[in-house]
């Protein structure tokens, strides 16, 4: 079994107040709870900080993990305890510990015991007598622009504790089929009541919280309920203006580029976009693409161009000549 | 066959639990959900806590605020003002990043 360096997780010394502990486990939990921060790993660091700071805030704990420091427990990155080592925290009468003692590590259970793997659970404890309502569990599910717009079906599997025989959580690889309705948004949330964690002793079963990530399309961008297509077209179409086929996530629609068009211009189709209540619409973008001039004609025919029309694009920075 | 199809609930503008479902739900005191609603952190449709009715963004809001108060240590309107800016944050992220892509296909070699 790995040992835990509880100092080192919360990055303070071995001779910090307990003051400096709480500030540092208040600054740290600030940065990596899992509901603030979006960092990788956020979820795993907070975990630790938890455990560390269940040892380090309590006096008597902490004597105890600086006992099995000094006799040397520790040594080699492997832990064992004295033979007659027992700690003095009672996990078994409960109300313990105000944290999830059954996230902990291997390391902090053959220090202080295992709270009968029965806790309080992320969304605040329920208990009727013995019944914990089971933990929610939140996954992110990936969908494409396509099906965000039409509505699609979806199977997944998911490892998931659920109660065997004898009533004992066990995990298990569930596979469930939900219909995702169309116009699903990024980031949008949906709920699988009951679909979580078993919960013990008669208590509820969690639910599941999906997350909507939408996948990236090359055409579109999509903020919200709107998407935006960058369009490219030809500088004559941008002076003269034209009637074009646009792709649009139902399909393809006419759009009509005014003359005198500019290359960033936003030209906006109402309604196109995700559909909704409100639906979202589709902004389109353009781009002026400026063709290569491919023969000594092609340059001739620039050159006239360039000689008939006079326009100078740097006339308002009076830096032109 | 191990293949379940579920009932799902999308965390949208409905709101079909009374409080005491609610209540149930999420395993608070009814008095904590009106605290709540009152410091912002939750906002029912229908006016007072007889009429009020919940969605699913409440009972997300509603566990997270929980979670906060119990590991962070913060008031219930330290955690209203936290919500909403990780809404914000959350908006702002995905703005951002549709921008960058438009920048990137305006700018790109064709």
């Amino acid at each position: 079994m790995k040992t835990v360096d509880y100092y080192e997780v919360m990055g303070v010394a071995e001779d910090a107040s307990a003051d400096d502990i709480k500030k540092a486990y208040r600054r740290l939990a600030r940065k990596y709870h899992p509901d603030v921060s979006s960092a990788p790993g956020a979820e795993e660091k907070f975990k630790a900080l938890g455990e560390a700071y269940e040892v380090l805030k309590d006096p008597d704990k902490r004597d105890e993990y600086d006992t099995l420091r000094k006799y040397g427990a520790f040594a080699g990155e492997q832990f064992s305890p004295p033979p007659d080592w027992q700690s003095r925290a009672e996990f078994s009468e409960g109300g313990y510990t105000e944290v999830d003692p059954r996230q902990f590590s291997e390391f902090f259970e053959a220090m202080y015991g295992r709270r009968g793997g029965v806790g309080t659970q992320a969304g605040g404890p329920r208990s009727r007598g013995f019944a914990f309502r089971g933990e929610d569990v939140n996954a992110r599910i990936s969908i494409g622009l396509a099906e965000a717009y039409s509505g699609t079906t979806r199977t997944f599997s998911l490892q998931i504790n659920r109660l065997d025989d004898n009533g004992i959580p066990t995990p298990e690889l569930i596979t469930l089929k939900a219909t995702i309705p169309a116009g699903v948004i990024n980031g949008q949330k949906i709920r699988l009541r009951g679909q979580g964690q078993a919960g013990i002793g008669g208590g509820e079963n969690g639910d599941l919280f999906l997350e909507v990530a939408l996948v990236h399309d090359p055409r579109f961008s999509v903020d919200g309920r709107d998407v935006t297509l960058v369009l490219p077209i030809s500088p004559w179409e941008a002076i003269l203006g034209a009637t074009l086929d646009v792709p649009t996530l139902g399909g393809r629609v006419k759009l009509t580029i005014p003359a005198a068009a500019n290359a960033g211009q936003k030209l906006r189709l109402k309604g196109k976009g995700l559909p909704g209540k409100p639906a979202g619409d589709q902004y389109v973008v353009l781009r002026i693409v400026v063709p290569q001039a491919h023969s000594e004609e092609d340059r001739e025919l620039v050159r006239k161009m360039q000689e008939q029309m006079s326009f100078d694009p740097r006339a308002e920075m009076e830096i032109s000549g | 066959m191990n293949d379940k199809s579920v009932e799902i609930e999308l965390a949208d503008d409905s709101t079909p639990y009374e409080m005491r479902e609610l209540c149930e739900m999420c395993a608070v005191r009814a008095e904590l959900v009106v605290e709540m609603v009152e410091a912002g952190i939750l906002e029912p449709s229908g006016s007072a806590p007889a009429g009020w009715r919940f969605g699913v963004r409440s009972i997300i809001r509603l566990r997270k605020a929980q979670r906060l108060r119990r590991d962070l240590d913060i008031n219930l309107s330290g955690i209203a003002l936290a919500l909403d800016l990780l809404d914000d944050l959350d908006q702002m992220r995905e703005r951002a990043q549709a921008l960058e892509r438009q920048l990137q296909q305006l700018t790109d070699e064709a």
